[in-house]
């Protein structure tokens, strides 16, 4: 099957939001509790609510020199995926459309992802997880695979007004995305197609007029090394450990059942 | 919109002035993003730098409430520009038949008519009256008998302008419009605009250039404007100013130009239509004077403004003045006659009159708008008042002032899918205390409130009108909750239970209720409330007789034969019955596909979906623009749009028969001089009613009232500022030194009813701040986030700081001027609300001096850490 992308040209985004708001409307994440803290930009961070945001950046200050520049923030569905590659019981996997998709109910929580991630994506805290643990499971972008396994393009791109955000056969996209940055080069030479090459391949790509940088996106992301020596070295080993942590986790259940059961007594 | 949505994509450049279209009407980008893709430009003009800035090719900094000063530039540049070009250059760069032919620039103007600049008065046109104390409303007046024709009735042409022949100012006729246009303006040069304006002139020479090369014969700018121009008391005058621009760049009724007015909420073009206003009735028909005794009169005083009027010495030769075409075709009478049948139907009778005398008539001077109804409130004179989707409370200019007014009121009805302000003035914040959590004394205030649950959008069935004139139905989606209602079963429901208070009385109170025409219930889920389907055929109208559609509006009849709720929106029915405003054809099968999507919905007048688009051909009925052809006459036939009128082009037509394009203006050409106006026909640059200035530094008057009332010259000498001791403050410079500015974001909606109640938008913009330049937070010690006070004359706002480049310090006439912006969206109840937190408490409640709108967009202010 053809793999998927998202297309997100920062030159078309005028940062309405709608794509932040739609994304909770579909995925029926709650709003948070926000103040305002001297910027349009809510809320403060991704979390475990809020898997996409818009990024306000204000550059220059005199009318002729300044710019106001907008960039989603929302996983990067990475080829070369360390969420992935630490991952340690395979609840993060690549779909096969591409795409970085997850098993809420194998997320142990451990929280790895959330180190790894280059693009400081993934955040704990999501509920609904396993029987194990039920709290802090990982959260991010899933690629409304609901949507578009059913045909339907992801909410986000749906709601986009304007057209800041496609959605199609990455292959299409990557063409569009080219031809795109080929046409702003003559007036923004900086300009730039994030996420061709980046981590051998994103998908979610972005049409910038300036360098990645200023719209605070990083150079040439890496997997951190510590992953690949989890993924490679670590891991096998950890996996004899494992089963020592799921017999103590055992016991700890019983004893805490146990003392569950002795405090409703009391009452 | 004179055009639509979907056509800003054919603009070659696009102008937002007054608008921050890519944040309060976010859809509008999708087509200005494509425009953008075809290489079209787009221009920001606004005092602080917005997200439709971040958007733009040219962002041109301006003061607020300088629209008149910027345009005014625009229009010398492009007028300077027409003359020192030769007559060869001139026709290549700007379309020259379209501003001789199709506009009155080469009409004679009468002697006696004498401009601000040289009639005695500084700053006036001949003719001011300032109004003696205690003044009614407005600061003065104009005897107009000077601003005519030469000739009035058959204006003559100025013969070197029509014939390009002139070079020089002075070949022209002095009182030919388009010269009295250039002595109105001829000294708004570069250095004045950035004086005034604080545009610095390389920018604003781009703007003028970039924007005056859509003058080409087939090019075509665009203006998208909003609030931001019509908040003023000059409002209507920076329209006007924007449509002058336009007319001499040969931009209205082509695909991809216009004037387009973006609406600021999705039916708010719907309600204008059927009479929201109190100057109109439905169909922008008059509304009735008390000076009309009898439908007669009423007609006859139409008839007296609308009489055709056609210039001598143009290629055109016949005037349609469509609302009174001839004696045998009175359209007004016919108009008016079906609405009084649709009202009241078979009680409407050649007899009487066809009830004329039902209607509520005006009094001559008395404003029934919205600022003149909360002083009447104020006085104790309106004793109730219903509240349909409104917010008044948040929404109302000094909004203190008129939720104080409301304590006078014996009972209010408010009408909302949730509790609002106005629903709760009677519990707000005490703007008096020193302590800002108090609120009012309750007990103190007697008015008695009801508050009904209205159903929301999706609940409902009916039409909206967008801002493109586009009816479109909107079906039922789901129930409404609890208990809440549409606001037509609302209504319907209404209207029975005074027909049953009423029943045996009669008299001119009871008469109009006893006797109106209200059937509208069917069956099925419309058994026991009024059914919408039926209350549209009935505005589309119908042959009283048998109840058969009429065609449109040309079958209406002065008989009482015909009814028809609102002649414009008759023809959206199919005389077989189909309501159009149902039609969902996607395809676009306009000539070129140039989107108008005519099968798509309906609009008026007759599915025009580009109004004024016979001045978008020639004289033999070819479009300007072969790319993007709005019309073409193609072997004795009209292509593509509705034609505005169907007559054959000009070339075409026999003598005395050839129509001039503007068929709604009695002169048939366009209005570059337009005498309509209160305060004059051209726009003169005023200061706002509060203006950091002491001195008009384009009219040269002085500012000998700081707190007063306004002074003639310097303000509109016809703005609307009340009569009312007390109940509007002034503020002047040395005590508010900073421009203060109200306005919308995208992420809450209108006096915020329904967006502060929604959890995933309050996450967005979860309360008021109030943003300013670096400069000014550098002077004051305020950081980003901090809590601040902002202050005027009539109360104060607390917010969160937003210190932001996109506010910079401007130089107006050599002295620094600091804007502050604060959005008017939030309250003090539901969630996201906090006491003093309305932006309009700030606003001062006075009023353009056409339309009474309130100048929210320019104030004074000061500001300091809370």
């Amino acid at each position: 099957m053809a793999e998927k992308a998202i297309l997100y040209d920062a030159t078309k985004c005028t940062a309405c939001r709608g794509c932040q708001v739609a994304c909770k409307q579909w995925n029926d994440l709650p709003g948070e509790l926000t103040t305002n803290r001297g910027t349009y930009e809510n809320p403060p961070d991704l979390s475990a609510n809020t898997w996409l945001k818009m990024r306000f950046t204000e550059i220059g200050d005199t009318p002729d020199n300044f710019r106001w520049l907008f960039a989603r923030r929302a996983c990067m569905h990475c080829t070369d995926a360390a969420c992935v590659e630490v991952c340690p019981t395979n609840a993060l996997y690549h779909h096969e459309l591409g795409f970085v998709a997850y098993k809420r109910e194998l997320c142990s929580g451990c929280g790895y992802c959330v180190e790894a991630c280059p693009f400081d994506v993934p955040r704990s805290g999501g509920g609904g997880g396993g029987a194990v643990h039920g709290v802090r499971t990982m959260s991010k972008c899933i690629f409304c695979e609901d949507r578009i396994t059913n045909g339907e393009e992801p909410a986000c791109v749906k709601t986009c007004p304007t057209g800041a955000l496609t959605y199609g056969d990455r292959s299409d996209l990557l063409a569009e995305g080219q031809a795109r940055v080929a046409s702003l080069k003559s007036t923004y030479p900086n300009a730039y197609l994030y996420g061709e090459k980046e981590l051998n391949g994103l998908h979610v790509l972005y049409v910038l007029d300036d360098t990645p940088d200023v719209y605070g996106l990083p150079v040439n992301p890496q997997i951190p090394v510590a992953a690949t020596v989890w993924q490679d070295v670590l891991q096998p080993i950890g996996w004899g450990l494992a089963g020592l942590a799921a017999l103590g986790l055992g016991l700890n259940y019983v004893v805490a059942r146990r003392k569950i059961k002795i405090n409703s007594e009391e009452e | 919109m004179t055009n639509h949505w979907i056509d800003i994509r054919n603009s070659d450049c696009i102008m937002v002035i007054g608008s921050n279209a890519a944040e309060n009407h976010p859809i509008s980008f999708k087509w200005v993003t494509k425009a953008k893709e075809r290489g079209a430009k787009l221009i920001s003009v606004d005092p602080r730098f917005t997200r439709t800035s971040s958007k733009a090719d040219i962002y041109a900094p301006m003061r607020s409430g300088c629209d008149i000063t910027f345009i005014g530039g625009m229009i010398r540049w492009i007028l300077n520009d027409m003359q020192t070009s030769s007559p060869a250059d001139r026709a290549k760069k700007y379309n020259i038949t379209y501003v001789t032919q199709y506009t009155n620039a080469a009409l004679i103007i009468n002697d006696g008519f004498k401009g601000w600049k040289e009639s005695g008065a500084a700053g006036m046109f001949i003719g001011y009256k300032q109004n003696t104390e205690p003044a009614p409303g407005k600061i003065g007046s104009y005897d107009k008998s000077t601003w005519k024709y030469a000739n009035t009735t058959n204006p003559n042409v100025d013969a070197a302008l029509v014939n390009n022949t002139w070079t020089d100012w002075s070949d022209l006729n002095p009182k030919c419009v388009l010269r009295l246009l250039w002595e109105n303006y001829k000294d708004f040069t570069l250095d004045k605009v950035e004086e005034v304006t604080g545009c610095p002139k390389d920018i604003f020479l781009n703007v003028c250039q970039t924007y005056a090369a859509t003058g080409a014969p087939g090019k075509a700018g665009t203006i998208m404007y909003a609030m931001g121009t019509t908040q003023h008391t000059y409002g209507t005058q920076n329209i006007r100013g924007y449509a002058i621009m336009q007319l001499l760049l040969g931009n209205i009724g082509v695909a991809g130009g216009g004037i387009n007015a973006l609406r600021g909420t999705s039916n708010v073009q719907g309600s204008t239509d059927m009479c929201l206003l109190s100057h109109i009735l439905p169909g922008y028909l008059s509304m009735v004077n008390h000076t009309d005794q009898t439908l007669t009169d009423y007609i006859n005083r139409a008839k007296g403004a609308k009489l055709p009027v056609t210039p001598s010495g143009l290629g055109g030769d016949k005037s349609a003045s469509w609302w009174w075409l001839s004696d045998e075709a009175q359209n007004y009478k016919k108009y008016m006659v079906s609405l009084l049948k649709a009202w009241w139907m078979d009680n409407a009778t050649a007899g009487n009159d066809f009830a004329f005398d039902y209607l509520p008539k005006v009094t001559s001077g008395h404003d029934y708008t919205h600022i003149g109804t909360f002083e009447s409130m104020a006085k104790g004179i309106v004793k109730g008042m219903m509240v349909w989707g409104q917010n008044p409370a948040v929404g109302g200019p000094d909004s203190q002032g008129e939720r104080h007014a409301m304590d006078n009121l014996d009972w209010l009805l408010v009408s909302d899918m949730f509790e609002t302000e106005t629903a709760a003035f009677w519990k707000r914040p005490d703007p008096e205390s020193t302590d800002s959590t108090r609120t009012v004394d309750s007990s103190k205030i007697k008015t008695e409130v009801f508050l009904l649950p209205a159903a929301c959008s999706y609940e409902k069935q009916g039409s909206i009108s967008n801002s493109g004139r586009w009816a479109q139905w909107r079906y039922k989606a789901v129930k409404p909750v609890g208990e809440a209602k549409s606001d037509l079963a609302i209504i319907d429901v209404l209207v029975l239970k005074l027909k049953e208070k009423y029943a045996g009385e009669t008299g001119p109170k009871a008469d109009p209720i006893n006797k109106l025409f209200w059937d509208y219930r069917t069956t099925g889920e419309y058994a026991d409330e009024a059914d919408p389907n039926e209350v549209a055929m009935e505005i589309h109208g119908y042959n009283v007789a048998d109840k058969s559609p009429v065609k449109n509006f040309v079958s209406l009849k002065t008989d009482g034969s015909t009814c028809s709720g609102n002649w414009l929106y008759s023809g959206m029915f199919t005389e077989d019955g189909r309501n159009r405003a149902k039609d969902r054809d996607p395809v676009d099968a306009s000539l070129n596909q140039i989107g108008l999507y005519s099968n798509w919905s309906w609009c008026w007048p007759i599915n025009r979906r580009i109004i004024y688009n016979r001045a978008s051909v020639d004289f033999d009925g070819q479009p300007w623009d072969s790319e993007h052809p709005v019309i073409q006459r193609s072997n004795g036939s009209w292509l593509g749009d509705i034609p505005d009128g169907g007559w054959p082009a000009i070339n075409e037509a026999a003598p005395g028969a050839k129509y001039l394009p503007f068929i709604m203006q009695t002169e048939g050409v366009a209005h570059i001089w337009g005498p309509g106006r209160a305060e004059g026909p051209f726009p003169v640059a005023y200061e706002p009613w509060e203006s950091p200035l002491h001195t008009n530094l384009v009219t040269g008057v002085t500012n000998g009232d700081l707190t007063g009332k306004g002074t003639p010259g310097f303000n509109n000498p016809c703005c609307y500022v009340g009569d009312l001791e007390g109940w509007n403050k002034k503020g002047g410079p040395d005590e508010f030194p900073y421009v203060g500015m109200t306005y919308r974001l995208t992420e809450m909606w209108q006096a915020g009813q329904m967006t502060r109640n929604h959890p995933w938008l309050n996450e967005l913009q979860p309360e008021v701040f109030a943003e300013l330049g670096p400069e000014l937070a550098a002077e004051k010690r305020i950081k980003s986030g901090d809590k601040v006070k902002v202050s005027t004359a009539r109360g104060y706002v607390l917010a969160v700081a937003i210190v932001t480049p996109r506010f910079h310090r401007m130089t107006i006439g050599g002295k620094g001027v600091d804007h502050i912006g604060v959005p008017w969206h939030y309250g003090f109840v539901g969630r996201s609300s906090a006491f003093h937190s309305s932006g309009n408490i700030l606003t001062p409640h006075v009023g353009d001096a056409n339309t009474t709108i309130p100048e929210y967009k320019t104030f004074l202010c000061n500001i300091g850490k809370a």
